[in-house]
Formats: C-alpha cells, sequence, structure tokens
C-alpha cells in the first residue's frame, strides 16, 4: 500500500488528528499526526488487516528548535510495504503516549529518545535513561546542550 | 642474559650463575605478564587480532585473564566514557601492585575523535590511572602493540622492585596518617 492510501484511511478514522501528507522527492513520504492519540493510531496501524504493520523499525527524536519531533518507520512483515509517520510536542512539555503496548521495540527506543531529547513518553513502564549514566544532567542531543565542566571529580573539557 | 648459553657449559662455571635478586624476579616477572582485558570499542578488535595465531601475544607470556585479582597489567583499548571511567578506576584498584596499565589507541591517550565535541568521554585515561605505556594510532596496527607490550616488559626489566616497594610502604603510611 502506498502512503497517499493509508493516508486517505487514516484520515477517515481519525480526521483532525491526521495533519499531512508530506511528499518530498529527496526523502520518505511521510504522514505528520498529532501526538495525542498516536497510541490508538498505531493500534490501529497495527491491527487493521489492510495495513498489518506488525514491526516498528526505528523511533527516533529530532530537535526542531522550538519544538521537539518524533519520527517513527514501520514496516510490515506480511505485506511488505512500510510507512514514516511524524510527530512534534512542544520543548516546554514534551508529553505524548507510549507505544510499549503497541510494539515492545519501543521500549529501548523511547528510553533513548528520553534520555538524548528528554521527551516524556507517558504510560512507559521503566523510562530510565538507557546510554548515559542515572545522575546525568541534561538532554545531549537538544541543540542548545551546554557540556558539563565536571563529572564525579573528572574534568569534561580536554 | 645469555643464561641458557652457561648453563649449557658444563666446564665453565658449573651450573653457578651470579646475579641479584631483583634481576631474576624481574626476568621473571616481565616474562610472564598477565593481562585484564579491557576491550571498549574498535581498538578492541585490533587488540583480538594480536591475541589471535597470526599476532600470538602468547609468545609473550602474556595470559588473557578476566580478573583483575589476577592481572599483572590492563590494556585499555578504546573509549573511556566517563560513565566507564567509574567502573575502570574501580576494576583497577581491584587490580593487585604491582600493576601496570598501557592505554591503547588516541581515544585512551587523549580522548581521540572526540576530544572537543565528546561530552561523555574522558580526555585520556591517564587522568584516573597512572599509564605506563602510551600506544598511538587510530587505532593502532597489531605492530604497534606489540611494541608497546615489549617496551612495557623493558620497563619491568629495570624495575627496582625494593626500593619501589619500600616507597608504596611509605606512601601507605602517609595516607593512614592522613586519615587519622
Amino acid at each position: 500500500m502506498k502512503p497517499n492510501e493509508i493516508f486517505k484511511e487514516l484520515k477517515v478514522h481519525f480526521g483532525e488528528e491526521i495533519t499531512e501528507l508530506v511528499e518530498n522527492p529527496s526523502s520518505d513520504t511521510y504522514i505528520s499526526v498529532k501526538p495525542e492519540k498516536i497510541d490508538e493510531i498505531c493500534r490501529f496501524l497495527r491491527d487493521n488487516d489492510a495495513f498489518k504493520f506488525d514491526f516498528l523499525t526505528l523511533l527516533s527524536g529530532l530537535d526542531l528548535k522550538e519544538k521537539l519531533g518524533i519520527v517513527y518507520h514501520l514496516y510490515s512483515m506480511e505485506l511488505k510495504h512500510r510507512l514514516v509517520l511524524k510527530t512534534e510536542v512542544p520543548k516546554d512539555s514534551p508529553n505524548l503516549p507510549s507505544l510499549v503496548r503497541v510494539w515492545r521495540t519501543a521500549d529501548w527506543h523511547e528510553r533513548e529518545a528520553f534520555d538524548m531529547f528528554g521527551i516524556n513518553f507517558q504510560g512507559h513502564h521503566n523510562l530510565i535513561r538507557i546510554l548515559c549514566p542515572y545522575d546525568w544532567e541534561g538532554y545531549p542531543l537538544r541543540k542548545d546542550y551546554k557540556e558539563p565542566e565536571e563529572y564525579h571529580g573528572n574534568r569534561v573539557p580536554y | 642474559m645469555g643464561l641458557l648459553n652457561r648453563l649449557n657449559d658444563p666446564i665453565g662455571l658449573d651450573g653457578i650463575i651470579f646475579g641479584t635478586v631483583e634481576d631474576l624476579l624481574n626476568w621473571g616477572r616481565s616474562k610472564s605478564d598477565w593481562y585484564l582485558q579491557f576491550g571498549l570499542a574498535c581498538c578492541a578488535i585490533e587488540f583480538m587480532a594480536v591475541n589471535a595465531s597470526h599476532f600470538d601475544m602468547m609468545r609473550y607470556g602474556c595470559i588473557p585473564r578476566s580478573s583483575p585479582r589476577q592481572a599483572d597489567f590492563v590494556i585499555i583499548s578504546g573509549t573511556v566514557t566517563l560513565k566507564m571511567a567509574d567502573r575502570l578506576k574501580r576494576v583497577y584498584e581491584q587490580m593487585a601492585e604491582p600493576k601496570y596499565v598501557i592505554a591503547m589507541g588516541s581515544c585512551a591517550n587523549s580522548g581521540g575523535p572526540y576530544w572537543e565535541h565528546g561530552y561523555h568521554v574522558l580526555k585520556g585515561v591517564d587522568r584516573i590511572l597512572p599509564v605506563d605505556v602510551y600506544v598511538p594510532g587510530c587505532p593502532p596496527r597489531p605492530e604497534a602493540l606489540q611494541e608497546g607490550l615489549i617496551l612495557l616488559q623493558k620497563k619491568i626489566r629495570m624495575e627496582e622492585i625494593f626500593r619501589k616497594r619500600k616507597r608504596l610502604a611509605e606512601e601507605d603510611l602517609a595516607n593512614q596518617m592522613n586519615y587519622k
């Protein structure tokens, strides 16, 4: 199934939640959605017989200066088609529903996005840092991140 | 030393060798230095190549140990992150004296490619451990690591153990006094 067909189908079921279809010759076509009901949209994409997106290939965070972005790459093992979903959350309250209950893959991916960007996935059962130490301060992949002067008595700058 | 040549000579010295205890101990220590494996990044791949049959590290008397208690020296092969720095220090403290450190590769020497923007990297392992031999390269060739190893063995051979032990004992005493 092509992304524009999926977009039409999603528009019928979720209406306002689905914002736009962005076609770009240099990259994947993606569907931009609102963050509030992302878990329901994804569950629908997984369970509907026309889509059968049974595999979350990738979940990544983005820093878009004013907002934080989250990108989902989905793949269907059975129907061999793929889809890119994008959503945005404001930087001062980066909250959106977790997808752990939909795809278990989301578990560590969401922890990484939380670790690097501070995106708060609500409903995640174990949202703690995965790469940085637990007592690390700040979110390193944000554009406005300042590296610390010292960590556990070790000087950080060269 | 030529010890073996003389042992084979039945007429000359009758199997008697003159030397210092320190020489003999150092000779033994330098030829059977077991190392702690501490592979951290891509340098560990080259390090594995040194271990494997082509370069064959064991012919120098180096046997890999997984426990710090049994190791004489540690090869830090790779990027030491700040998260790992605490663990590395702890592992090093568990090793028995005398102990040595080889820093392998640019990252362990100075932070390497992460020296400027690596918010998470310790810029040189010598900030937390006393390093004996630095092996440059990114990653170093196996030959380079072998040279580093031979340099370490030379260093062990030249060491004044008894004087060092005395100095360490004095430092220990001084530390104890400080704690009180």
